[in-house]
């Protein structure tokens, strides 16, 4: 008895350090938040209590109004970075010479910091004449769509998806890393009894590839749903939430309100919004989408 | 799919060389639009990287032309330069390696601590412990990072390296693959040194630490990565100039020196050069996929 006690103690011991550190950083903001969102406060003077009133106040205010759309559309990000992912997936799933170094390359935007990312794209847009401004406008141009040339971050109509593409070109080396252990984990044999019954490579890819990849696809398309409502660096960087707050998503607009405005009461009220968000997405997803028996 | 290119069969001396050759070229051959499809990929994320090198080397010419040029014009290490005359270069250097020095040392000496008795004893809790620990990586970590500021602001770690670093360090990703390393050492190992009267936590230091040296490496090397790259965080808690990490400090040279394109373009290339080759010598780590700490 005093003996299993002691191993508790023990085992305690060893995990002081990091369940004050979760206990802190981790739980405490879920409580916390949850109450400074009914609450005005702004860091200096005691929270007051103020019921719904912030909850009111972003749902009659276009401006949330206009992050909540947008960080709704920042969703179509999940079914091209998938398919594009695992597009990359197959395509180095094998020993051919130089593969690895084709790896690489894919996966490089994946350790670069998203503000250096921020700043390369920002280059590649850039209303001076950026590589793709210029693309772009010749391509509209020649179709007739536009008279005068548009500035890719400064035309309200087509800034959030730049930021978007941006969000897919440098997440596509992670779920391609996470598609290329699913589709290892494949056995080698069933493509062999494929082949033997006269499978083609289309066949083989529709029958075998995403059946068995499906629960790498569940978990991937999970991971990136959460990450594209939660989206909200790269529009810090690259757009500030411009041009005429068009590029405005949930997060940003909490980041706005809370660290630039220290109005933390609205802030942690839109923060609140999306983590109920979040949580409906993670609940349906496992709900009605997960292989029951894991 | 692997098999079929590793089969090479041996063929006589003489003709060896030559139809080594031509067999190599024959498969480069039929393999030219699966090439072709691997390049045109790979130009659209590397072609980005490359404009920013070019422009951040070249000195002369209109910077936007269009086409854009392919190599750098008259080039030198000016722009590097004139990096380090503009912005504090060095002092964002050092505050960066801090950050990832606190948060690598801290994140391997809290996780592996938290980890041990999670793999390797049964006590009173754990399960919730566990499960707990777990629960965290569903929570919205990217929510918490106003209520997180108030939190270092009462602690006075406004524009402190321990406020960039705490809330990092007890990662379920980290807890995770450390019991999972810990779990794999033979329990014939542990039930051995029991007998000989070791107790908890000579074996934690003498048995498990040694053998998951492979598993430390690799958190390192993740943590690294992530606690240099990171950028809201730093830049929510570091509110002077003169303390800000790289990955701030160059948004902050791109936003204040926006005019001059081809230094901010070198100060984007002073930034992710360390990270790129950290990750060129150890891309093994990042393009396993975790292996089962994912799963």
């Amino acid at each position: 008895m005093a003996h299993a006690r002691n191993r508790t103690l023990t085992a305690y011991l060893f995990l002081a350090p990091a369940l004050a550190l979760l206990l802190v950083f981790s739980f405490w903001p879920v409580g916390f938040g949850s109450y400074i969102a009914f609450t005005k406060y702004n860091l200096i003077d005691a929270p007051v209590w103020v019921g719904l009133e912030n909850f009111r106040d972003l749902f009659s205010e276009e401006l949330f109004t206009v992050s909540l759309k947008n960080s709704a559309l920042y969703l179509l990000v999940v079914p091209v970075i998938q398919v594009l992912a695992i597009l990359l997936a197959v395509l180095v799933n094998n020993q051919l010479p130089g593969i690895k170094l084709f790896r690489v390359a894919y996966y490089v935007p994946v350790v670069t910091a998203v503000s250096v990312v921020g700043i390369i794209w920002n280059f590649m847009y850039s209303a001076d004449g950026g590589a793709l401004t210029v693309a772009l406008n010749h391509t509209l141009q020649f179709l007739h769509l536009i008279d005068q040339p548009i500035g890719i971050l400064t035309d309200d109509r087509v800034a959030l998806f730049a930021v978007m593409f941006v969000t897919i070109w440098r997440g596509l080396g992670w779920y391609m890393v996470l598609y290329l252990a699913g589709l290892q984990s494949i056995p080698a044999d069933v493509y062999e009894a494929a082949l033997l019954d006269g499978a083609n490579a289309w066949q083989r890819f529709w029958r075998i590839t995403v059946p068995l990849l499906s629960p790498t696809i569940l978990l991937c398309s999970l991971m990136s749903m959460l990450a594209a409502v939660k989206a909200f660096e790269e529009v810090q960087i690259m757009t500030d939430g411009g041009p005429s707050q068009s590029t405005y998503t949930v997060l940003f607009y909490a980041y706005k309100f809370g660290i630039q405005e220290l109005k933390f009461g609205r802030a942690l009220a839109a923060s609140l919004v999306m983590s109920v968000v979040c949580i409906a997405l993670a609940w349906l997803n496992f709900r009605y989408l997960q292989p029951k028996n894991k | 799919m692997s098999k079929v290119q590793t089969m090479s069969l041996p063929t006589p001396q003489p003709l060896a060389q030559a139809s080594g050759t031509r067999a190599v070229w024959r498969r480069l051959g039929r393999h030219l639009p699966h090439y072709a499809l691997l390049s045109l990929l790979a130009v659209i994320t590397v072609y980005p990287f490359w404009w920013t090198l070019v422009t951040a080397l070249s000195t002369t010419g209109d910077i936007y032309r269009f086409p854009p040029p392919l190599w750098p014009q008259d080039p030198s290490l000016d722009n590097f330069i004139e990096v380090f005359n503009t912005i504090k270069l060095i002092t964002f250097y050092k505050t960066s390696v801090l950050i990832a020095a606190a948060t690598v040392v801290g994140t391997l000496v809290i996780c592996s601590l938290a980890a041990y008795p999670l793999a390797r004893m049964e006590f009173a809790g754990k399960r919730i412990v566990f499960g707990a620990i777990i629960a965290t990586m569903i929570l919205p970590a990217e929510i918490n990072f106003l209520v997180n500021f108030i939190t270092i602001a009462k602690f006075n770690l406004v524009d402190t390296i321990a406020g960039v670093v705490l809330p990092n360090l007890a990662g379920a990703v980290g807890i995770f693959l450390m019991k999972q390393a810990f779990e794999a050492v033979p329990g014939d190992l542990i039930d051995a040194a029991r007998i000989d009267g070791a107790n908890e936590w000579q074996i934690y230091w003498q048995i498990m630490l040694p053998l998951a040296k492979p598993a430390l490496g690799a958190l390192t090397i993740l943590t690294m990565v992530s606690a240099w790259n990171q950028y809201i965080w730093p830049s929510v808690v570091m509110t002077n100039p003169d303390n800000f990490p790289l990955s701030v400090g160059v948004q902050y040279l791109s936003s204040a020196f926006s005019s001059k394109t081809r230094v901010v373009a070198a100060g984007a290339v002073l930034t992710i050069l360390p990270m790129l080759i950290v990750f060129l010598f150890t891309q093994r780590f990042f393009l396993r996929g975790f292996d089962g700490a994912v799963k």
